[in-house]
């Protein structure tokens, strides 16, 4: 080893030494730390921290937040919260919970139901948890406890908040409701932003905002005594409400919407087309949102499952209905803008129509035809000869990108959870889903809104408030602003202007034009509802065939039994020149379009425009 | 060594078993200092495991082979250490990238290395790689360190510490950068450009904190504030001082710990079992841990001063200051002076390859100690 090798040793261990002397006395000083925090905590804090240890069990009471409200566009209160006595018990402290339950049983008369429940809940909160029995005692059974109370240790009567909705079934499909944690709710929802929370939103608006409507959950640390009795509140984070939420639904609108339905079951969705707001959003029949709040009896809910109507079925986000007619004026753009259509020329139209070396006949509505007709009049009269020629020419494939452009097949993106897409046919499709090829005589139908076309109400609505505002693209949206919650401002809820369809003026004033001929002109489907509106409404009537007519026979209405009898559908917006309400209306089995469905539609507008009865 | 043999003639038959040590290259204090810690740590966790007899044979299996390691590393000669560094280190972070790759493809956090039959951490080499890297590569330099060394070292420590804080392992990427630290530290490195090294440092934290992921803030933010979250993360804090607080001077006995047997105190066996020792041992049990863990502790700095040349000087000093760091995290976050980053305390939480890694870090100690040459006064 050289005599530098050897000195740079040296000098290396003499740094190296006062380094570690240096860490030795870090560790030193660090451990002297961690002994002086274990002497605070052992000897210093110990008997406070041995109280709490002592009786650990109500150390944290959480303090559960107020849901927010949700307002009508009017201020209309659709979703409130009430208070209720519930019965609750605290496990932990009864001695004998079955005898306590069987007691409770006989003097309140609750159901094995309620016990049933209860036990579910008690295996899904800590012992020391106050766990409801029984929700909405009713004055009579507060009473009867009240006398008995002091036999019943660890049982007492709790002021719960209980959600309520004011208008029950009519706005049970859009507003939804909230509904006690379930099991499966526990894996998705933080349990620690829940605990003292015992209802979550299940559907609509209430599962949709469910973060919003929530609220922060506070808490309390509360110092107890041997006994578990609180001697004392050590520190208090009070709760943040949730957010109240208006929305754009104007409760009088969907009054009026309901009521103008009738005795038919189906759904009305009105937009206003500038924004995408929904004005209303009927789907009929629908069911009383109330029970499911505080937990609705078995039979009940399998009353309503079981329904042949299905009430809980939400037909206005779900209902996948054939569209019929109500496509053709979007099948008149397609035909102007993407095939080589002129409005101007004529089809002739003989009641009927073949495919070349097919027998087959596909049949117009009217037996003896609409004779040569142009664009116009052929939706202006619905004529389903001219349609089968269009889509022919155009080709499915065409079509159905073309269609896609209006929301076609595809999901809105309204605001309200579980939305189906429906269906707008393409070879791709079917490719997809059958061994065999797509066939000639499936683009005919397909030009008349039937065979495997398949569309919800709020696609309508949404596709007529893209024609209304002649392309510019909007998403149908529930909610207006929001109030309060823990952001604490209020915030108003935009959507982003949507993009615009290209497509000249020229096109869409022909395909509207005829729009409002089909309410306003002599020949049109849907002049019925023409006398006393004093703006122009532009519609479009559509019967959809839920029952296929054999060959070489003849529909008719009465011979059909009503759950055969077509779908009533109808379309528009008004008025026709500023439109401010689209809807779109589906009446069950009700027939057709122009006699059944077009009078709700402008029951709606008349209500939403005039402010008046229709 | 004049020392040595005058006791000779006074104690003949311990020198002799002296002797057959130094020949087995195991070092007396500093296994019997292991050894009782060992002992120490299974009584606790029988009480933490709640009584399981099952757990406590899976942790003597791993201790037992994690002995073995140690011992057979203690054969090793430091020169091969030396020799092997840059290689370990190169392979470490190898399968540290491939792990990453794994991990994005299995979509997800992931450490684990699976061999099929082998399945183990790659950050746990590092542990080890990155002290013997920077070692070998710092004995080399002149004292103190030019900056350009200063800069290669933190390289060599940055490249696997930030692979493995993208595990996303923070708790480890924190101990790995800290023992490539207490290297550049060690080896003399200025106090202005630990100055200035510290520094940057505290100006990059807010850049750090926007990289690390959410949980992760959640942990620092509750750390700072466990009250604003007592339902939820703040949980384990609060509980664990209730654990030690109400432990007191004596502690309230073996098994008899209600916070720890009635479940109140959460990662008992592993990440908190400090807050164990410290209900049911008290004070005097927290004392009589950490006394053992500073007896280790003082054998090794003992071990490092003795040590012959500036490689083994090094790293057996950052082995020595990096055991002292894991010790102090586990306890300092247990007792609610640091946040909660997932650090076992060393050799007594429940767990498997961070044991491993441990005692042969020990076993590099023992091998620096017994391989000594014994030159003349």
């Amino acid at each position: 080893m050289s005599v530098r090798a050897i000195r740079k040793l040296q000098g290396d261990n003499r740094v190296f030494r006062a380094r570690i002397a240096f860490s030795a006395a870090l560790m030193l000083m660090a451990a002297g730390g961690l002994v002086v925090r274990l002497v605070y905590l052992q000897i210093v804090g110990h008997e406070h921290y041995a109280t709490l240890s002592q009786d650990n069990r109500v150390k944290i009471s959480p303090l559960p937040p107020t849901r927010g409200i949700v307002y009508d566009r009017n201020g209309e209160v659709l979703a409130d919260n009430l208070p209720s006595y519930s019965l609750e018990l605290v496990p932990e402290r009864i001695e004998n919970l079955d005898g306590t339950l069987a007691e409770l049983q006989e003097l309140l008369g609750l159901s094995d139901e309620d016990i049933r429940r209860f036990r579910k809940l008690k295996a899904q909160h800590k012992t020391f948890e106050s766990i409801p029995l029984k929700m909405r005692l009713d004055e009579e059974q507060i009473a009867r406890f009240a006398v008995k109370q002091p036999f019943f240790p660890g049982v007492q009567i709790n002021v719960r908040m209980i959600r309520t909705y004011p208008y029950g079934e009519l706005t049970a499909h859009a507003v939804g409701y909230v509904s006690r944690i379930s099991e499966t709710d526990l894996k998705t929802l933080d349990p620690a932003v829940y605990s003292g929370t015992y209802h979550v939103g299940k559907s609509g608006i209430e599962k949709t905002y469910e973060n919003l409507l929530h609220g922060k959950t506070g808490h309390q640390e509360l110092e107890t005594n041997v006994q578990g009795r609180s001697i004392g509140v050590l520190n208090t984070v009070p709760p943040v409400a949730g957010a109240d939420l208006r929305l754009s639904l104007d409760i009088a609108l969907q009054r009026a919407a309901n009521d103008a339905l009738g005795e038919y079951n189906g759904a009305v969705v009105a937009i206003e087309p500038a924004t995408g707001r929904v004005l209303a959003f009927v789907s009929k029949p629908s069911f009383d949102p109330n029970p499911f709040v505080y937990g609705i009896p078995k039979q009940d809910y399998d009353r309503l499952q079981g329904a042949s109507d299905r009430p809980l079925y939400n037909r206005a986000l779900r209902g996948v209905y054939p569209p019929g007619s109500t496509v053709k004026p979007f099948e008149g753009l397609a035909g102007l803008e993407v095939g080589d259509l002129t409005a101007d020329r004529r089809v002739s139209c003989p009641g009927y129509f073949q495919l070349p070396n097919s027998s087959h006949q596909y049949r117009d509505w009217r037996k003896g035809g609409h004779g040569a007709v142009d664009l116009k009049s052929a939706i202006t009269q619905s004529c389903d000869v001219y349609f089968y020629k269009l889509a022919l020419s155009l080709g499915i494939d065409k079509l159905s990108e073309f269609m896609g452009r209006f929301g076609f097949g595809k999901r809105t993106g309204i605001d309200i959870p579980g939305e189906l897409p429906g269906v707008y046919p393409s070879k791709e499709w079917k490719k997809k889903r059958s061994k065999h090829p797509w066939f000639q005589g499936e683009t005919v139908i397909t030009g008349i809104g039937q065979g495997y076309v398949g569309t919800t109400p709020v696609q309508l609505a949404r596709a007529t408030a893209i024609l209304a505002n002649r392309g510019r693209m909007v998403t149908p949206r529930l909610l207006d602003a929001t109030q309060g919650g823990t952001d604490a401002a209020e915030s108003e809820s935009r959507q982003p202007a949507g993009e615009s369809l290209a497509i000249s003026q020229e096109h869409w004033d022909t395909v509207i034009e005829a729009m409002v001929d089909v309410v306003h002109s002599a020949r049109g489907t849907a002049k019925g509802i023409a006398p006393g509106l004093d703006y122009h409404v532009a519609g479009k009537t559509g019967t959809a065939q839920v029952f296929t007519v054999a060959q070489g026979q003849k529909y008719r209405e009465s011979e059909v039994s009503k759950e055969m009898r077509d779908h009533a559908l109808f379309i528009a917006f008004a008025p026709a020149e500023q439109p401010r309400i689209a809807v779109a209306v589906i009446a069950e089995h009700g027939g057709h379009g122009g006699s059944v469905a077009a009078p709700v539609a402008r029951a709606v507008m008349e209500r939403y425009l005039s402010g008046g009865t229709p | 060594m004049r020392f040595d043999s005058r006791l000779a003639g006074f104690n003949a038959e311990q020198t002799r078993f002296d002797r057959i040590m130094r020949r087995i290259h195991v070092d007396i204090p500093l296994f019997a200092g292991l050894m009782t810690l060992s002992g120490v740590a299974m009584v606790v966790l029988y009480s933490a495991s709640g009584q399981s007899f099952d757990v406590l044979l899976r942790q003597g299996v791993r201790l037992l082979l994690a002995m073995s390691v140690m011992l057979g590393i203690a054969q090793i000669h430091p020169r091969h250490f030396r020799f092997y560094s840059p290689l370990l280190y190169g392979a470490g972070v190898l399968l540290l990238a491939a792990v990453l790759v794994m991990g994005e493809i299995g979509k997800g956090a992931q450490r684990w290395l699976d061999l099929g039959v082998l399945r183990f951490q790659p950050s746990e080499i590092l542990k080890l790689a990155v002290p013997m890297t920077v070692a070998w590569f710092l004995a080399e330099c002149p004292v103190p360190p030019a900056f350009r060394h200063i800069a290669v070292a933190g390289a060599v420590i940055a490249v696997p510490a930030g692979l493995i804080a993208k595990q996303p392992d923070l708790g480890t990427a924190i101990l790995v950068g800290a023992a490539g630290a207490i290297v550049v530290f060690l080896a003399g490195i200025r106090w202005l450009y630990l100055a200035v090294v510290a520094g940057v440092g505290a100006a990059l934290l807010p850049v750090v904190w926007h990289f690390l992921h959410g949980y992760q803030r959640d942990r620092v933010l509750m750390f700072l504030n466990p009250e604003a979250d007592a339902l939820g993360r703040g949980y384990h804090i609060i509980q664990s001082k209730i654990a030690i607080g109400s432990g007191g001077f004596y502690g309230k006995g073996w098994l008899q710990g209600s916070q720890v047997q009635l479940e109140f105190l959460p990662e008992k066996s592993t990440d908190f079992i400090f807050a164990v020792v410290a209900e049911e041992f008290g004070l005097i049990g927290c004392l009589g841990l950490l006394g053992i863990y500073l007896f280790i502790i003082s054998r090794c700095v003992y071990i490092s001063l003795q040590a012959q040349d500036t490689y083994t000087r090094l790293l057996s000093g950052a082995l020595t200051l990096t055991f002292f760091v894991y010790v102090f995290v586990n306890t300092g976050m247990v007792i609610g002076i640091l946040p909660v980053v997932g650090v076992p305390l060393p050799l007594v939480s429940y767990g498997g390859t961070s044991m491993v890694t441990l005692l042969a870090g020990f076993g590099i100690l023992m091998s620096i100690q017994t391989h000594r040459k014994l030159v003349p006064g």
